[in-house]
């Protein structure tokens, strides 16, 4: 809902309720002669205090439990509770290779949907200029059938891994309860190839038909690196402007604040300040290590958009999503060819006093937890930091760059900018805490 | 109910769907009927839908699906209006039928919750306990799980609309585990299941996957929760641990409630 006022050197305007994002929330901007007075994305969905009522649980709860915090990355959530709580119960090195890969299977699934959903039915509608993906539909309804069809390639691998897309229940601290059924696995493999095809040519149609706003901004992008992979599981954790830690050593070099008009803690890097994370922080510190089929269309869409790697530019999340996800549609593949289901779903975990800490990588960007156990496995200290939270402050430096750029436009061309601008985030607001406002006030 | 259902011009039911504390997924569930889903937005309209479109119609709506727990003072005020904007309500998944995982807290003290988590707990408004919708108003169905099953969904979407009563099973899980003819957990493996005292509705996915269920359905009709308790303790699991395991993503729902509460108390007791 938007609701816009002005005086006669001020304007506001006023979204309560963002629509086309995960959660609710809003932001809030003021402009005084065209110059921002303030601008802050608002989120107050209702505090939900896992990291509290997590102490006392079983460490093996623990990744059903955390699943909970976000419906459209809970795959998200368990891979990094489950790395953490190794890491914690001291078997994190003895994971053996094929569990590993299964994780990735997890992931890649996880990114497939969620990336698939908000590329092309939240976002894209704001760069061809429909209200939803709905209204969309009446126009390019193949077009949004082969989004919805790939999708569902994304939910049917979680279903393999987990027997469901939404709260998986396959992932254990230590692996996963049982192996893929390889029937099913053999029958997924056709649609992932012809979706890895199809995803390609989207690819490209992303590239080469949608107008990309110039918005370059000096961002510092944060990712994991690992040396010989794309980020998902694995791998320090590193900036575009000088930090390379270790996972556990992440509060190092940045810290959590909290800010009164949002359940979620602001991140900010240590003695600097905001941070991107996400699909465009991920492509940036890591495209060469892309698979070979993404690798392969990297330089065509980087001609198409007109810019060599790095992108900085937010609102170019959209075609990192798009290589990002025929990334994981190839790797899905190839970890399905070389499946062996002989070998052992998990490996024995016991109780023991430790404490670990893991990040993955998110639909959305690194998703960091850590957990304390005692001798009888029980949580004695859990914290959790989701990526959007890390956004937060960034979106709010963006918001306050794009509202000078733009200043002489009008309340409702500014506003929908504005979101389309927080929607190049992705936000996931439940994960983050929950309740986005947008207003405006100028 | 079809001939007194207020229609748009073009003959439309309207549908909303409201989130309130909760996760996201019973609303992703939705998007999630990939095959069905242009054909469901053909037959309603979706005239008030966040996640999805920008668009917003007036109320009144034909359906309203509601997701997520009553958890704070503004959600307490906001689901009476919605009450009076929708013909039929429908509460969707855990957080909505239950109080879902953040009802936790109504076993705690709910500042010292916040002090844990936020550094200035003071810029928090929580109430102290998390609460199913149909403790506020009334609701015409309530609609298991964790998340909810999407066909599910469906089906209650269609009865609505055909005027009649959605087909839900509230039998246990064990009859849907038997009739895909999956070993017992408990029984052939000494796992401790819930599924004898938890509603069927998710497809038996944990036992099928060489796991005990967790009750994400929350409890079946007329549970014998003391059998397996009993059942549970012969295999050497403690009353503590049974109260963990009740009180999870349903664990504010009676009789599960009822239950813990009387575990906790013999745990307490040695």
């Amino acid at each position: 809902m938007n609701k816009s006022t002005k005086t006669a050197d001020r304007r506001t305007i006023r979204v309560d309720a963002l629509a086309r994002v995960e959660g609710e929330g809003g932001f809030f901007l003021t402009l005084r002669d065209g110059k921002v007075e303030e601008a802050r994305l608002e989120i107050y969905e209702p505090p939900r205090l896992f990291e509290s009522f997590l102490r006392g649980r079983d460490f093996r709860e623990v990744p059903d439990l955390a699943a909970r915090i976000c419906g459209i990355c809970p795959a998200a959530h368990q891979m990094s509770s489950c790395q953490a709580l190794e890491k914690a119960i001291g078997v994190a090195d003895r994971i053996p290779p094929a569990i590993r890969a299964c994780q990735d299977l997890m992931y890649c699934g996880q990114w497939i949907e969620s990336h698939v959903l908000h590329m092309f039915l939240l976002h894209l509608p704001d760069f061809l200029g429909y209200e939803s993906g709905i209204s969309m539909a009446e126009n390019h309804k193949p077009a949004v059938q082969r989004a919805l069809k790939l999708k569902k390639t994304g939910n049917q691998i979680l279903e393999i891994v987990g027997g469901r897309s939404i709260h998986p229940v396959g992932a254990c601290v230590g692996g996963f309860y049982s192996n893929p059924n390889p029937a099913r696995c053999e029958e997924l493999l056709p649609a992932l190839k012809a979706g890895l095809e199809d995803m390609c040519d989207l690819t490209m149609f992303l590239a080469e038909k949608v107008e990309y706003p110039d918005f370059e901004q000096d961002y510092e992008f944060v990712a994991l690196a690992p040396d010989d992979e794309y980020p998902m599981n694995r791998g320090p954790i590193a900036s575009n402007k000088g930090f390379r830690v270790e996972q556990e050593n992440y509060l190092d070099v940045v810290e959590e604040k909290h800010v009164a008009h949002s359940t979620a803690l602001h991140a900010v890097v240590k003695g600097r300040g905001p941070y991107h994370v996400g699909p465009l922080a991920r492509l940036n510190l890591n495209a060469e290590k892309l698979h070979p089929r993404a690798a392969e269309l990297l330089p065509k869409v980087c001609k198409a958009v007109g810019r060599s790697i790095p992108w900085p530019n937010s609102f170019l999340s959209l075609p990192a999503r798009a290589l990002e996800t025929v990334h994981a549609l190839a790797l899905a593949a190839d970890i399905l060819e070389n499946y062996d289901p002989s070998k052992p779903s998990r490996i024995q975990v016991e109780p023991r006093a430790g404490t670990g800490a893991a990040a993955t990588e998110a639909p959305r960007g690194v998703l960091w937890h850590r957990y304390e156990t005692d001798s009888e496995g029980l949580i004695t200290s859990a914290r959790i930091i989701p990526p959007t939270s890390q956004n937060q402050a960034q979106i709010e430096a963006d918001l306050r760059a794009l509202a000078e750029k733009m200043s002489l436009m009008d309340d409702e061309t500014l506003c929908l900018r504005c979101e389309q601008l927080i929607r190049n985030y992705d936000p996931c607001i439940s994960c983050s805490a929950h309740f986005l406002r947008l207003h405006v006030t100028r | 109910m079809a001939d007194s259902t207020e229609q748009p011009p073009d003959g439309k039911p309207k549908l909303a769907v409201y989130k309130f504390s909760g996760c996201d997924g019973c609303q992703l569930s939705m998007l999630n009927l990939e095959d069905d889903l242009l054909d469901l937005v053909q037959a309603v309209e979706v005239a008030y839908f966040l996640e999805a479109r920008r668009r917003e119609l007036p109320p009144p709506y034909d359906i309203g699906l509601v997701e997520g727990s009553i958890s704070t003072p503004e959600e307490e005020e906001r689901i009476f209006q919605i009450r009076r904007d929708c013909r039929f309500l429908i509460a969707i998944g855990a957080c909505a039928t239950s109080g879902g995982i953040q009802a936790l807290r109504n076993w705690a003290d709910v500042e010292e919750y916040t002090r844990l988590v936020y550094p200035n707990p003071e810029y928090i408004k929580a109430l102290e306990t998390s609460t199913p919708i149909a403790a506020h108003v009334f609701v015409d169905f309530e609609l298991r799980g964790c998340p909810i099953n999407r066909n599910q969904l469906l089906e209650v979407v269609t009865a609505l609309l055909a005027g009649r009563k959605p087909v839900i099973p509230t039998y246990s899980l064990c009859i849907e585990c038997k009739r895909l003819g999956i070993p017992c957990r408990l029984v052939s493996s000494g796992q401790p299941c819930l599924g004898p005292i938890t509603q069927a509705g998710c497809g038996a996915i944990c036992p099928s996957m060489n796991r005990a269920c967790y009750g994400c359905f929350g409890p079946m009709e007329m549970p014998n929760i003391e059998a397996l308790g009993n059942r549970f303790g012969g295999l050497g699991y403690t009353s503590g641990e049974t109260v963990r395991m009740l009180r999870s993503f349903n664990g504010y729902l009676e009789p599960f409630k009822q239950a813990s509460d009387r575990y906790e108390q013999v745990d307490k007791d040695g």
